[in-house]
Parts: structure tokens; C-alpha cells; sequence
């Protein structure tokens, strides 16, 4: 794995994101500054990870998908790179068209800060290689602006194609609307693209990766990542 | 040249945000709000350019960054 993780002025997650990187691959991420054009020769992984860029002025992430360094991630993307955004990466991943729809404020208008259920909709993919479809998984949320909106064609289109890959649910795998606690369009929490290479999620896997700390429920996923980087190379 | 670009909610978006500040203005006694939409106004002073000219460039102002088409319109309006 040669992952980047592209850091935004006001991005605060990025160094969680390269520990969990370093400690499931071996090798640390590049960080890769906004204003820089280009990717670091030879990237097979690039992630965008949560915060607050630029302090969510305007809307949540619509500067920092405006930044420089996404021209490079949408020719990284187009070449069929793997592109991870998680929480405000996810909102920027939208706002720089890479993902359909929007993530707007959470239906309650509170900011929800803990951990969350998710079920895992399908393993084909290299970003859930190393789950099974319908498993459930526990991992930490922490955001403000996360329901999910698009048109409805955009999120027929999304379900017809299986392109919802986690869903907020009951630790069993049921959805309800007291576990979709941001009012997300039928609950979703995380989506791909059309080719399956890019991928955007609320929840933050990167911070249950370690005994120590919890749960290590997100650890399967850069497991996964590096299993598929690994067999490509 | 003085111009607003006003952006507003598509109809059909919930705008949980605008829903609490109609419940504040009932609270508060302000009689007869039937509802609230929040949306931003961009106040942009041009530096030159006619008026044609600057209404080009400010819808792509609005396309490009001033609004996120999928959930919002917007209008542009040139003051003299």
C-alpha cells in the first residue's frame, strides 16, 4: 500500500487516518498538502479524511473540493484509483462530483458524537473485502451535516446498482428510523461510484482498529484494502 | 456594479434548519409565518464589465461554487 492523505487547512482526522494506515500496512502514508498538483508517484491509495476544512464555510467541504490537489484525485479516480473519504473526505468527495448527492444537517440538527451500528451491504468490493455481506459493524460517528440527500432517480440508481455499501441499522442489521439517527435517505451511510473505486462514508473506521482503545470492528477494512493493493502490485 | 446572488433550498429538501427558526418565530408570538426556507445572499461588488458580461460571470460564480445544484437554485441580480 502507498496510500495519500490529502490534508485541507482545517482537516483534523488526518492523523488518525495515517496511524491506522502505518499500523495495518507497514508503511506510512504520504501527506499531501492541498495545494500541491500532483499525486506522489506510484499512490495506489488516496484518502481523504474528516475534520473541518476551511471550517465548513459555505457549505461542508464544497471549498476544499475546489482545492487544487482534486484535479490530481479526479485523474487518480478516473484511472480507476482508490479513493477513501470518510466523514468531511465524504462530503468533499461529493461536493467535487466524484460521488452523487449531498450531505446535509443531521435531521435533528444535533451534532452526534458515538458509536454506531452499520451494516455492511456487499464484500465485492475492495473496500469491504474483508467483511461479509450483512455483517454489522460498530464503529465511532461524529458529525453534524450527515444526512445523505440526492433526487430520487440518483438514489434509485444507487440501489439498483448496489452502490450503498453500509447502512445505519440495529446492532442485528435492522433498519428503523431510531437507528438512523441523521435522517440519512433510506439510512445510508456510506455509497461507491459507478466502477466500485470510490468510496464515502460518515463513520469513521479508522479510530476501531486497536484493542486497546475498543472495538477493532474498522480495522478490516484497511486489512481488506491492503490484502487487494497487495495482490495487485 | 453592485450584484446579489441569492440561494435558496430546492422545494422537497428538508431544511430541518429553517423548520427550528419557524418554531422560535411561533414561540416568540410573531403571528401568521405559515413556514421558513433559510438560504445565503451573496453581496459582490464587480470591478468592470457590462452588465451582460457580468451576469455571465457570476452564474458561473454560482454553478462553479455558490451553489451545490443538487439541493439548491439560485439567482442573480445586478444593481445598476
Amino acid at each position: 500500500m502507498k496510500a495519500a492523505v490529502i490534508v485541507f487547512p482545517g482537516i483534523n482526522r488526518e492523523r488518525d487516518m495515517a496511524r491506522t494506515l502505518k499500523l495495518v500496512s507497514g508503511h506510512a502514508p504520504a501527506m499531501v498538502w492541498h495545494a500541491a498538483t500532483a499525486l506522489p508517484a506510484g499512490t495506489d491509495l488516496v484518502v481523504v479524511p474528516g475534520g473541518f476544512s476551511y471550517g465548513d464555510y459555505l457549505r461542508c467541504g464544497a471549498i476544499a473540493a475546489r482545492a487544487p490537489i482534486m484535479d490530481a484525485v479526479r485523474a487518480f479516480a478516473s484511472t480507476g484509483g482508490l479513493v477513501l473519504g470518510v466523514c468531511n473526505g465524504f462530503q468533499i468527495l461529493c461536493e467535487a462530483g466524484l460521488l452523487p448527492g449531498v450531505l446535509m444537517r443531521n435531521a435533528r440538527l444535533k451534532f452526534i458524537c458515538r458509536d454506531v451500528y452499520l451494516r455492511v451491504e456487499r464484500s465485492d468490493i475492495p473496500f469491504t473485502r474483508g467483511y461479509n455481506a450483512g455483517q454489522v459493524i460498530c464503529v465511532p460517528t461524529a458529525h453534524g451535516e450527515g444526512n445523505y440527500v440526492a433526487d430520487a432517480d440518483t438514489v434509485a440508481r444507487l440501489e439498483g446498482e448496489g452502490r450503498v455499501v453500509f447502512r445505519y441499522t440495529s446492532p442485528e442489521g435492522t433498519c428503523a428510523p431510531e437507528w438512523n439517527f441523521n435522517g440519512a435517505t433510506n439510512a445510508i451511510a456510506g455509497i461507491v461510484n459507478q466502477h466500485g473505486n470510490v468510496l464515502g462514508m460518515m463513520p469513521h473506521p479508522e479510530n476501531h482498529v486497536e484493542a486497546a482503545l475498543g472495538p477493532t470492528d474498522g480495522r478490516r477494512l484497511f486489512v481488506g484494502l491492503e490484502e487487494h493493493l497487495g495482490r495487485a502490485a | 456594479m453592485k450584484a446579489q446572488v441569492t440561494v435558496t433550498l430546492k422545494s422537497g429538501i428538508l431544511d430541518p434548519q429553517g423548520k427550528a427558526i419557524e418554531g422560535a418565530l411561533k414561540s416568540l408570538g410573531v403571528a401568521g409565518i405559515a413556514s421558513v426556507r433559510q438560504g445565503k445572499v451573496f453581496e459582490i461588488e464587480i470591478a468592470d464589465g457590462d452588465r451582460a458580461g457580468v451576469e455571465a460571470k457570476l452564474k458561473e460564480a454560482a454553478e462553479k461554487l455558490l451553489a451545490n445544484t443538487v439541493i439548491e437554485n439560485y439567482r442573480v441580480e445586478i444593481n445598476g
